[in-house]
């Protein structure tokens, strides 16, 4: 009977072995953590994973990134358009030089009039083309982005609501999308979502939705250092870790995203490259700083920042993260030269809640909002009872307020000062951020005029001082003095510890080493051009 | 017979008009905000607005619910928040990949729930029965989506010989009855059947258990009947009880595959439902779990229809 089972069980590896054919050596496989192809419209949903798999590989955007390196940050640099500036003397004006000869993968002209169209499907809701989850996307991307005209086949105007000397960066998140092709799907964006065209340097092949999509390399691509060495990437939905891991190890994906840091030492025995990088990516604690709260008092910050084991809980996350010194992590250019020093001291942090006023029977009540899971908590929940145990231990009372992801995101709609918050008693967020341009980093989060709806200073953190500088950076045209003014609100927020700043992400990748050529920029984004498999 | 099919079937429209309710009302009692799903955390104020308004959600909820019977009953359901397609569409294509799972393990696990059940209760060696309790107990103890890791630990990881995940090869599309596709439905198909055989192969033991104790079974055997004769009369006997439970598995097997097919990224109504969760794609959720209801009720009027066929005794209505 044993005999038999053997017998059958060698009948289904036979199966198995033909349902993995053999493939060309220029197919790369790879298990995403997005429970769906993300939006391929033009502006990606699910997040940054959306703009890394269905954005900037179909598309580009005027402004691209470069993400040739893994020593420095990922910066902007030129796109779709070869060069921007602001009108002289009217700054709010700014001229977009277009990239002449560069073609859509149907075959049609990129131009002046593709820009307008886009831009009219995005912010003009009386346009045919206009497309409600494209605008969900995009419209917090460019906030300040109000007024649009062609002035010539290959030069556009675009008009910002305020001078905004960061509007490049937020022009590298707008994608463009071949009009043509909308007319061709009937006008319908369902179907161009199953068919879309771009002038990135991947074109697709075939969408299937939840299953996999399929691009290839589109050979006409503009930039010709960057058109793509792979044959095909294949694109698979892979929500659950474990799944990732395990297609991995099965050889049934070349390439998985996020694998779960218990499976780290499982995928280095089973020889796969683990790679990793430093990215803009925040994982802290939003304080409330409104009165009454405990965080208005720097004492009170001062010692959550000083507090924390982040050696610990680095350890937690199987050493896929790097230990907080401020909002960016040491040797970002907008690092700065803070002079609070943010380690885990806690006798010090016990100093400071003594001078603060609280002791053993007056104690520091502290609520946060975490959540069980989502996109860049890393590990929440364990991550965050760590922290809890650590506050604690110095002398806070510290608890929380668990919620779904996207219950916690809904909740970050509304300010502290909010009924969701109010109800709750929290006065702090735990919400994961990304900072890969000073908008998103600073701006939104910690400009007084940027409490929610607006943007996202949940905690109403108002500083005129603070407000200022992130002004000056807004009004700084010159690069280098740009960076210097950003490094300058970065010493400032540091040393006022206006957040509780824990780890950064890794931003962990593993894959088989049959891939070969894959450099991991500092960024949320990647390029898959250079790849080719062994 | 008839005329109780048809009775039945009448009795269904109010269920269904409650079942719509309460997957309407269940929706959008869950904490979060469809909007908040589909736009960034720091969109402003006004697109959320302007999304929210033309997708509908700015509407009092009895006006959303009456305008998603609407559209419903036209057999429409809709279009998906976060995708455009229509729900109809997405539904019907994961439903098809979820009912292929379903029967190919309702099909392993009855069909072994029976033979391991019939052998526990005619056993006379309390070893075997043990054994089958064991494995009974097993089934409904140890839970699914455990199991489906260990599988594919075991048999794709370590030992290389099924894919770990996906419905066939990566250069199909749809399932198609031939090797590869099988290959890929044998460990969710065990994963997904281990709960069923547990649940029916105890109701089996038990049920023939105390058939085999009755004294017609006595009588039939001092008429001089064969041991294969008097199994079929035990089984029928046992019929209505056991299939009772297995429409009730059935049916759980159709809607309780969420963790399975995620484990195995299965694009079914289970992932289907998974994703429609995270990306709070209330059309998707809503949609999905009326077909999944209808099902369920269907099902059951097909079991209590099978039942009264097999059991004359059972007089309904």
């Amino acid at each position: 009977m044993f005999k038999s089972f053997r017998a059958a069980i060698a009948g289904l590896g036979l199966l198995a072995a033909s349902a993995v054919p053999a493939l060309s050596q220029g197919t790369l496989r790879i298990g995403m953590t997005a429970a769906d192809i993300p939006l391929t419209t033009g502006q990606p949903d699910q997040g940054f994973e959306g703009y890394r798999f269905a954005g900037y590989t179909i598309y580009d955007a005027l402004v691209n990134w470069d993400l040739s390196s893994a020593d420095k940050l990922a910066d902007i640099k030129p796109g779709l358009a070869t060069e921007w500036k602001p009108v002289e003397g009217d700054p709010k004006k700014w001229i977009f030089k277009l990239r002449q000869g560069v073609k859509f993968h149907d075959g049609t002209d990129f131009n002046a009039d593709s820009v307008i169209w886009n831009l009219e499907k995005l912010l003009n809701d009386k346009s045919p083309q206009f497309d409600p989850k494209q605008i969900a996307q995009a419209r917090g991307r460019i906030p300040t982005l109000v007024g649009y005209k062609k002035i010539d086949d290959y030069t556009v105007e675009l008009e910002t609501r305020i001078p905004n000397a960061l509007f490049p960066y937020d022009m590298s998140y707008i994608f463009f999308s071949s009009p043509t092709n909308w007319e061709k799907q009937g006008k319908d964006w369902a179907k161009v979502g199953l068919n879309p065209v771009g002038t990135g340097p991947f074109k697709v092949d075939r969408v299937v939705p939840r299953e996999r999509m399929e691009l290839s390399r589109f050979d006409g691509y503009w930039d010709k250092a960057r058109v793509p060495k792979l044959d095909k990437m294949i694109l698979f939905p892979m929500p659950e870790a474990a799944t990732r891991t395990a297609a991995l190890l099965a050889g049934q994906v070349d390439w998985i995203e996020v694998p779960a840091p218990d499976a780290i030492e499982r995928l280095k025995t089973g020889k796969m490259v683990i790679v990793t990088n430093k990215y803009p990516h925040n994982w802290a604690y939003q304080p409330s700083m409104v009165e009454g709260s405990p965080w208005t008092d720097i004492r009170v910050r001062k010692a959550a920042n000083l507090a924390i084991d982040r050696a610990g809980i680095k350890k937690l996350v199987g050493d896929m993260a790097i230990e907080s010194k401020g909002h960016v992590y040491p040797g970002h250019p907008w690092f700065g030269h803070p002079t609070f020093d943010i380690k885990y001291d806690p006798e010090e942090a016990k100093k400071l809640l003594k001078e603060a006023g609280y002791g053993p029977n007056k104690k520091p009540k502290i609520k946060i909002a975490i959540s069980t899971s989502g996109s860049g908590q890393m590990l929440p929940l364990p991550m965050n009872e760590y922290v809890q145990e650590n506050l604690n231990a110095v002398g806070f009372d510290c608890t929380f307020e668990v919620m779904e992801w996207n219950a916690l995101v809904s909740f970050a709609f509304q300010p502290v000062t909010g009924d969701a918050a109010k109800n709750a008693g929290v006065n702090a967020i735990n919400i994961s951020r990304a900072f890969p341009d000073p908008y998103s980093g600073f701006t939104r989060l910690m400009h007084g005029e940027f409490v929610p709806p607006k943007g996202a200073n949940w905690g109403i953190l108002k500083d005129a001082k603070l407000d200022a500088m992130i002004d000056k950076v807004h009004n700084t045209y010159d690069k280098a003095e740009q960076t210097k003014a950003l490094a300058e609100v970065h010493s400032y927020i540091v040393d006022q510890a206006y957040w509780i700043w824990i780890v950064h992400d890794l931003n962990p990748r593993a894959m088989s080493p049959k891939v070969k050529g894959f450099v991991q920029a500092q960024s949320w984004f990647q390029d898959f051009t250079p790849i080719s498999m062994q | 017979m008839l005329l109780y099919t048809l009775r039945r079937l009448i009795y269904l429209v109010p269920v269904a008009f409650g079942v719509s309710l309460l997957v309407f009302a269940l929706v959008h009692l869950a904490p979060g905000d469809a909007i908040s799903a589909i736009v960034p955390p720091d969109a402003p104020q006004e697109v959320v607005e302007k999304i929210r308004q033309y997708y509908g959600f700015d509407k009092p909820l009895p006006v959303q619910y009456f305008r998603w019977l609407a559209v419903t009953l036209s057999g429409d359901f809709g279009t998906s928040i976060g995708t455009g397609r229509p729900v109809a569409e997405e539904v019907g294509s994961a439903f098809g990949n979820t009912i292929i799972l379903a029967i190919s393990a309702t099909l392993l696990a009855f069909s072994l729930a029976v033979v391991l059940g019939t052998a526990a209760a005619y056993a006379k060696s309390r070893i075997v029965d043990r054994l089958v309790t064991l494995v009974a107990l097993a089934g409904v103890s140890v839970p699914n989506f455990w199991l489906a890791i260990v599988l594919v630990i075991v048999f794709s990881v370590e030992l290389g010989w099924l894919p770990p995940m996906g419905l066939g090869p990566e250069n199909a599309t749809g399932w198609r009855l031939d090797g590869p596709h099988l290959a890929h439905m044998v460990l969710p198909t065990i994963a997904l059947a281990m709960i069923p055989l547990g649940v029916v192969t105890r109701t089996v033991r038990s049920t023939i258990k105390e058939i085999l104790g009755m004294e017609f079974v006595a009588a039939l055997r001092a008429k001089g009947m064969n041991d294969r004769r008097i199994l079929l009369h035990v089984l029928k006997n046992a019929a209505p009880t056991c299939l009772a439970v297995m429409g009730l598995q059935a049916g759980n097997l159709i809607g309780g595959s969420i963790l399975i097919e995620t484990v195995f990224a299965w694009p079914g109504t289970g992932f289907l439902l998974n994703s429609a969760i995270f990306r709070r794609d209330l059309p998707i959720l809503q949609g999905t779990t009326l077909v999944l209801s209808f099902f369920f009720m269907m099902l059951n009027l097909t079991v209590d229809i099978i039942q009264t066929t097999v059991d004359p005794r059972i007089k309904r209505g």
